[in-house]
């Protein structure tokens, strides 16, 4: 799995035209290898044309995109992709550990043959629910196990093929706090134990921030690339979104960022937690 | 009944199959409603789990144009059956897929579609003068009359859509739950989406024949959806499924011969029969296993 040294994504004065208007410009992007790096700003602003692009499914109006050492879209099967939130029917009628199972071989033609191979699949895939703490459901069919459940097992999907990438759009949407935070940690534990690459979209900055290598901010056509401390203050977020956004420090030197546009719900209960959420 | 003897129950069971296939059209019946069991059972699996229930209704109805003309035109039914659930599905698949407003706007252009062709149907019948009972067969089924050749035919057709069915099962299953994810993969969703409409034309097509362009559903739809309450698992459900489907097909046949009712109705009784067992049941159980879920979560 190991590739030779340099940058796992870089962009170069990158532009993402789609109808003719310029989604952004001018985007300047390197992920190092391991580093778990979040594509921030307001809905809207192209973080998921931003994940495409790196899969080579948008075309870059210009600029260049290379990712694993190849142009973009040319080393797919080595990136694992979780696209924004996709909520199974509840009627599905399809277990857990069918979806995971499907990540591993689910692209190959012909029915599955027992022998070797298929006890592999079937030790590789009960690894996978092992690793993302879904034993417990993986039986259940999914469109019956909660949006965190589904989640996880749907990043045991996209890890089955041992990427050396992973590209997890907004992953954290509609989960309640306790979940976004164990998700995150899940993320985390993934990106420096397996030596994953993770490039994460999120419009919530605070459940991950503790864990980012490198932010990039997205907004008014251009973006913002570099560490948390460094690109997340008061002025740059204010004038990325175009709306008064603070950025405050915690005594313990934790930055939090309030008066974000489309913060969760605030939780009376959970206000307290080690996540706190302005208004 | 085609005989003079009318065939009778006994408690004698050996007897009473004895006496089913005593008669070569019905064993041309089952052979034929095996056949078609089979294939409508396999791919309406994939139909219910692809939420596409609508499309394969649609080309149950346009099948019946289909075979009014063919017979109108002096050929079989058979050939009006196939070439219009295959030109449909093809037509089907052309048209761009869409959620929420784009798909209640293509609901209604199919339902006027779907009228139109009933209608086109019903002239045909009426051109053909010579053609008294035919329009219930075509719409309701029949199982009198099948031929040894259709029979090959239904075989050799059916075993092309089950082998196209087997190659693209497993990607086909990926697509159908999680498109984008299997896009990225590098899976031809578009192309596999155009294939499976093909191969649920064809299946339409089979049924048809045997049940009648309105009943389609209970060898289409009860079976698969019925598998799919009873297990989550894709492999053991579709074995349910095709399990169901020859349920249904041997049972309404069977009991269509001894009583003096249409197969087709004894066909969809057993089916709706089925299902609603099927329902009750699972729900039954369904709610236990929640209710101990819930007991074992509150415990400490």
């Amino acid at each position: 799995m190991k590739r030779a040294a340099g940058p796992v994504i870089r962009l170069r004065g990158a532009e993402v035209r789609l109808a003719h208007a310029t989604v952004w410009r001018d985007v300047d992007l390197e992920v190092g290898d391991g580093q778990f790096v979040a594509i921030l700003g307001p809905n809207g602003v192209g973080k998921s044309t931003l994940l495409k692009a790196v899969l080579g499914l948008v075309p870059l109006a210009a600029g260049t995109a290379e990712v694993l050492g190849r142009p973009a879209g040319e080393a797919n099967h080595e990136i694992g992709y979780l696209p924004q939130r996709r909520s199974f029917d509840p009627s599905l009628r399809i277990r857990g550990v069918d979806i995971v199972r499907l990540g591993l071989d689910g692209d190959r033609w012909g029915v599955p043959r027992p022998g070797r191979a298929s006890r592999d699949a079937r030790r590789r895939v009960a690894g996978l629910l092992e690793l993302v703490g879904a034993t417990a459901y993986a039986g259940r069919p999914i469109g019956q196990c909660s949006g965190g459940e589904q989640q996880r097992l749907l990043i045991a999907q996209a890890l089955a093929r041992k990427p050396s990438l992973l590209l997890l759009d907004e992953p954290l949407d509609s989960l309640d706090l306790p979940n976004q935070a164990s998700v995150a940690g899940l993320v985390d534990r993934i990106c420096r134990d397996e030596g994953v690459t993770v490039l994460i979209v999120a419009h919530d900055v605070n459940p991950i921030l503790g864990y980012l290598d490198h932010v990039v901010y997205l907004g008014g056509g251009g973006a913002i690339t570099g560490v948390p401390e460094e690109v997340i203050n008061t002025e740059n977020l204010t004038r990325l979104y175009g709306a008064p956004i603070e950025v405050l420090r915690t005594s313990t030197g934790r930055i939090v960022v309030v008066g974000q546009p489309e913060t969760p719900t605030y939780h009376p209960d959970l206000a307290h937690h080690e996540h706190p959420h302005g208004l | 009944m085609a005989s003079d003897v009318t065939p009778q129950l006994s408690w004698n069971l050996v007897h009473d199959v004895q006496q089913l296939f005593e008669f070569h059209f019905m064993v041309n019946a089952f052979r034929a409603g095996t056949v078609v069991a089979v294939v409508a059972a396999a791919i309406g699996y994939f139909m219910v789990l692809r939420q596409q229930t609508f499309a394969g209704h649609t080309l149950s109805v346009v099948g019946f144009p289909g075979a009014a003309g063919a017979i109108w035109l002096g050929v079989s039914a058979s050939y009006g059956y196939f070439a219009f659930c295959i030109v449909a599905a093809l037509l089907i698949a052309a048209v761009p897929h869409g959620r929420g407003r784009a798909f209640s706007e293509e609901s209604a252009v199919i339902g006027t579609i779907q009228a139109f062709a009933l209608a086109c149907g019903f002239l045909f019948v009426s051109l053909y003068a010579g053609f008294l009972n035919g329009i219930d067969s075509l719409l309701f089924g029949s199982f009198l009359g099948i031929t040894d050749a259709q029979v090959v035919a239904l075989l050799a057709v059916g075993c092309g859509a089950l082998l196209v069915l087997v190659v693209i099962g497993r990607p086909l299953l990926f697509a159908s739950i999680d498109t984008d994810v299997a896009a990225a993969r590098g899976i031809p969703v578009r192309a596999l989406s155009v294939a499976f409409l093909v191969v649920l034309g064809v299946a339409v097509a089979e049924a048809s024949q045997i049940t009648g362009s309105l009943l389609v559903f209970a060898l289409l739809v009860v079976p698969a959806a019925t598998a799919q309450r009873l297990t989550s698992r894709p492999g053991v459900g579709l074995a349910w499924s095709v399990g169901l489907g020859l349920l249904i097909t041997w049972l309404g046949l069977g009991i269509s011969y001894y009583a003096d009712y249409p197969v087709g109705f004894w066909t969809t009784s057993v089916a709706f029969a089925v299902y609603v067992g099927v329902q009750i049941a699972t729900r039954a159980t369904g709610a236990r296993a929640a209710r101990r879920r819930r007991t074992l979560a509150a415990a400490p």
